[in-house]
């Protein structure tokens, strides 16, 4: 086995020099990571140099470094924030004590499993999104790809590090794991429904950044709130990271928004067949690909009600989105909320616990982040003069995971019928059809400061590099 | 200091809610708090924003690096910020001459605070609450100070100067050397006053295929001149030949003018700064603290001082100089300040890699002569000038103000009255 000087190869803030155990884990687990990256990874740029941003410390110079890189040379490394050694505990049953710098016996099965189930979405958007890279539509957005790709990897490497560090043999086993599942895998699925969904093109790559890594900004803030205090420290420093993936997202189906707008002003149309035939996407497309992921998007936060929320939130180990800014007591006892149910063929809202709420806490947190941002893609259609507007649909919108599972509903939350549903399928979420007109532009454009006719350019480069920068070189 | 707060001008600090996707990172990477969010935007507050870019790289959609020139008064409230849906437009030239802002100050301002960008300080002190010496900083000039000219040759038509002396004024044999420029004007004009600055463009272009940008020197003569009479100033330079982490790298434009000939030709814009300028009234006392290069307007007030001193025009105030350097060979002009009459100014020189000595920085010997500066810090007629690396800004600051509270003088009285009447100057960089 190869002998890996890590604090050169792996920058780290955790000592890993001086930790032998930890470090004889990594050694053993470091060769798998990079098969798994060679065989499932990138698809063919195995020999490109690609203008990265690489973490080689947590200061804010040191984590933002820009350069050339092959991605398989990439600095994987483990980043904890700064610790601050007499943080507390600030919401739950334990609040006011110490944070823990170990897991304590009792919350040791919950924690493996949170931390496992968000191990396992970093791998999986790799994979969803391995084949991207040959159909990018420009030079520019081929480098974020590959940017989000490394980046997930890396907080792949963030969370096996706490498995491999606080977990003892179960962690090595889950550690393991993660790199044996695979996104889409009949036998051996990824564990969320969102991550083993296809990503079969760049619309559907800037929907799942927006929305879906979106979901990933409020999982990892509610984790940045815990009292394992390594955990918190964790996803604090992959959120600052994350913001780049949704960066992507948004900016992406802007530009979509933007070339979409400019064909339609140009040809005077609103005429979706006119507008494809131009070779832009027309609104209908973007609409219905917005309610398809957003709809997947928020079952990720769970069931409506759940107890093990309840459990997570009171022994101290996932907080709420931004908790140490509300204001109650953080112990939310006693206190209700409200969520969605069907009654009589209605939608009504009921009063349940809030502790068995906060999964819905989280998701209306996230709702509405994620409605501001639409409203920011409105402004594109706005200030283009076009009137159409995008909007989020309802709530309960083909929803698979809890009280509204199954239950078929128009996107403005209207209980439908099974025949007005199979009807109209095809207005709310993409068809087969739009899947294959979407497919159909979809061909790679790498020169420098060209872009596919189906997206604008962006309003500037990343790093402040101009946008026709020689953001990947092709080996 | 705060190069951009500069005759009641701030390069305001502002977010482009137009690209900013509120992804947060911004807040959470900034050392000193600047930032703050509603529901609608991100915002930076300006009284709190020292510019010192550690929020720039981070920032994945490049929103945030949005500068705008703006009379202090005038600043955008982060209230107002919060209603924003685009960035308003830049202030026109007439705006900012209607409220007092001399035209051009924009682009001066713009190579003031060209990014010097890295502060790996500035993690450090995240953890902590952090103590923001900028915020003592003076924006006036002391009152008897003259009237300085600022920008009468803006970044957009240089003047040219002819270098007529360029000599190592460190011991030579060292790589980090420093070298003593002199510049003539020949009959353009071009009047500095002791504690402003000029800018060097040097030739050719960035990475980025963009023209250099200006690189800010402090004028290191006194007010007539390098030499009297005639129309030169003289700068100090030190070649930069390590990024702040250590790592190597060839400094572009302190190479090409430590590399400059007798007889070259330079492109010079400015002359900069209007507030770290210098008492004239005679009872004035003037405490210098400076690292390296940071000399050069102490050298240049000292300079001053001693010629006037010599015409027998000067009677009074005391001059107190606390200078640091890494060993003794680093220290400009260790030499001519030997000469200097001890009666005249009292100097304190502070290496901190001496072999074979502990280190000393600038605030430990400070702390050594807490007496006299107390004493001084008392008196109204004193003025403090800070000079040189940006590392040194917060722990002078902070030594001053520990003077201060061990003579029972309360800082924020005393703080607060040193900025308002321009006794206090920061220049870091
Ligand atoms: C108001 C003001 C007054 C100044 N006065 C003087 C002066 O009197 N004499 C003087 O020599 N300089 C002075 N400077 C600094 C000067 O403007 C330049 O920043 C410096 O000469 C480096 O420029 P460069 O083009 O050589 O390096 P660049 O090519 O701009 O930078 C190269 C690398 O060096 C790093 N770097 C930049 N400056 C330093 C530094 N000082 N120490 C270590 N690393 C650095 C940068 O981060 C970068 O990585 C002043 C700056 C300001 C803002
Ligand atoms: S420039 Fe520095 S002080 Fe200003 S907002 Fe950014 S990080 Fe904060
Ligand atoms: S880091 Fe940039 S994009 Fe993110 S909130 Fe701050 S300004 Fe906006």
């Amino acid at each position: 086995m190869s002998t890996i000087n890590y604090s050169e190869k792996i920058p780290n803030n955790v000592n890993l020099g001086e930790d032998r155990t930890l470090q004889r884990a990594l050694e053993g687990w470091q060769p798998n990571f990079i098969n798994w990256w060679d065989d499932v990874g990138p698809d063919g740029s195995t020999n490109y140099d690609v203008y990265l941003r690489t973490a080689v410390s947590v200061d804010p110079q040191g984590w933002a470094q820009f350069g050339h890189v092959k991605m398989r040379d990439y600095r994987w490394g483990i980043f904890l924030n700064p610790g601050d050694a007499n943080r507390e505990i600030h919401f739950g049953d334990h609040k006011g004590e110490k944070a823990w710098q170990d897991v304590p016996g009792e919350h040791r099965a919950n924690l493996r499993r949170i931390i496992v189930t968000q191990g396992d979405t970093e791998p999986a958007s790799v994979e969803q999104q391995r084949h991207l890279g040959l159909t990018a539509p420009s030079m520019y957005d081929l480098r974020n790809l590959f940017q989000i790709n490394v980046e997930e990897g890396r907080h792949l490497w963030a969370m096996v590090y706490l498995l491999h560090k606080h977990f003892g043999r179960d962690g090595r086993e889950e550690a393991e794991a993660l790199l044996q599942r695979t996104s889409g895998d009949e036998n051996n699925p990824r564990i969320l429904g969102a991550f083993n969904e296809r990503t079969p093109d760049w619309l559907a790559f800037f929907m799942f950044t927006y929305f879906t890594d979106r979901d990933g900004k409020f999982q990892l803030s509610a984790l940045a709130e815990s009292a394992f205090d390594p955990l918190a420290r964790t996803t604090k420093f992959m959120l600052t990271e994350e913001a780049h993936h949704m960066f992507v997202g948004e900016s992406g189906v802007s530009r979509v928004l933007a070339r979409t707008a400019q064909v339609m002003n140009e040809l005077k149309t609103d005429d979706a067949q006119k507008v494809r035939a131009a070779g832009a996407i027309d609104l209908g497309t973007i609409q219905r690909y917005l309610n398809f992921h957003y709809s997947v998007t928020i079952d990720l936060f769970g069931a409506d009600q759940s107890s093990n929320a309840a459990i997570f939130y009171s022994s101290g180990l996932k907080g709420r989105y931004e908790e140490g800014k509300r204001t109650d007591d953080h112990v939310l006892k006693g206190q209700t909320y409200k969520v969605l149910e069907v009654k009589d063929g209605q939608l009504v809202e009921k009063d349940v616990p809030m502790l068995n709420a906060l999964n819905e806490v989280l998701r209306d947190d996230f709702i509405k982040d994620s409605v501001a941002g639409v409203g920011r893609w409105n402004k594109v259609l706005e200030k283009a003069g076009i009137p159409t507007r995008l909007v989020v649909p309802h709530k309960a919108f083909n929803r698979q995971i809890g009280a509204l599972a199954g239950i078929k509903m128009s996107p403005e939350g209207r209980v439908v019928n099974e025949v007005e549903w199979a009807a109209k399928k095809n207005e709310w979420l993409p068809s087969t059809e739009d899947f294959a007109f979407v497919a159909s532009l979809m061909g790679r454009v790498v020169e420098p400061g060209k872009f596919a006719g189906w997206i604008s350019p962006p309003v500037m480069g990343i790093n402040r590099q101009p946008v026709d920068f020689e953001y990947v070189r092709f080996g | 200091m705060d190069m951009a707060v500069e005759a009641g001008v701030i390069k305001q600090h502002l977010i482009d809610p137009e690209i900013c996707i509120r992804c947060n990172t911004c807040e959470a990477t900034c050392p000193v708090n600047a930032i703050t969010h509603d529901d609608n935007n991100y915002v930076v507050r300006a009284d709190i924003c020292n510019g010192c870019m550690a929020c720039i790289s981070p920032c994945p959609t490049g929103s945030i690096d949005n500068w705008r020139t703006m009379p202090v008064v005038r600043a955008y409230s982060i209230e107002e910020q919060f209603t924003w849906e685009s960035l308003p437009a830049e202030l026109s030239p007439e705006e900012l001459e209607a409220a007092g802002v001399a035209a051009g100050s924009g682009d001066e301002t713009e190579a003031a605070a060209a990014p010097v960008p890295t502060q790996a300080q500035a993690t450090a002190e995240a953890a902590e609450p952090v103590f923001n010496s900028a915020q003592y900083g003076a924006t006036v000039p002391p009152w008897s100070a003259a009237h300085a000219y600022t920008n009468l040759f803006p970044p957009k038509s240089p003047t040219t100067a002819t270098v007529v002396g360029n000599f190592n004024c460190t011991e030579a044999g060292f790589d980090s050397e420093t070298h003593h420029i002199v510049l003539d004007f020949g009959v353009v004009p071009f009047p500095v006053l002791e504690g402003q600055s000029i800018g060097i463009v040097p030739p050719g272009v960035d990475a980025i295929g963009k023209r250099h940008h200006a690189r800010q020197y402090s004028v290191a003569s006194p007010r007539n001149g390098e030499r009297p009479g005639y129309n030169n100033v003289s700068l100090t330079v030190k070649r930069v030949t390590e990024d702040h982490q250590g790592d190597p790298v060839r400094g572009v434009c302190s190479n090409y003018v430590c590399d400059l000939k007798v007889g070259d030709t330079v492109q010079v814009v400015g002359p900069f700064g209007a507030s770290f300028l210098m008492p004239n009234h005679p009872k004035s006392h003037i405490v210098m603290i400076c690292t390296g290069t940071g000399s050069a307007p102490m050298r240049a007030m000292t300079e001053w001082r001693r010629r006037l001193r010599k015409s027998g025009k000067f009677e009074g105030g005391k001059l107190m100089l606390f200078f640091g350097a890494r060993t003794q060979q680093e220290l400009p002009y260790f030499g001519p300040l030997q000469s200097l009459p001890k009666d005249f100014i009292d100097i304190n020189l502070a290496f901190s890699r001496t072999p074979g000595q502990p280190k000393r920085y600038v605030q430990d010997l400070m702390r050594e002569r807490a007496a006299d500066l107390a004493a001084l810090l008392k008196d109204g007629a004193s003025h403090f000038y800070v000079c040189g690396l940006k590392s040194m800004e917060e722990g002078v600051v902070l030594a001053l103000r520990d003077v201060a509270k061990e003579a029972g003088l309360d800082w924020d009285t005393v703080g607060a009255a040193l900025k308002r009447e321009g006794r206090l100057h920061l220049e870091t960089y």
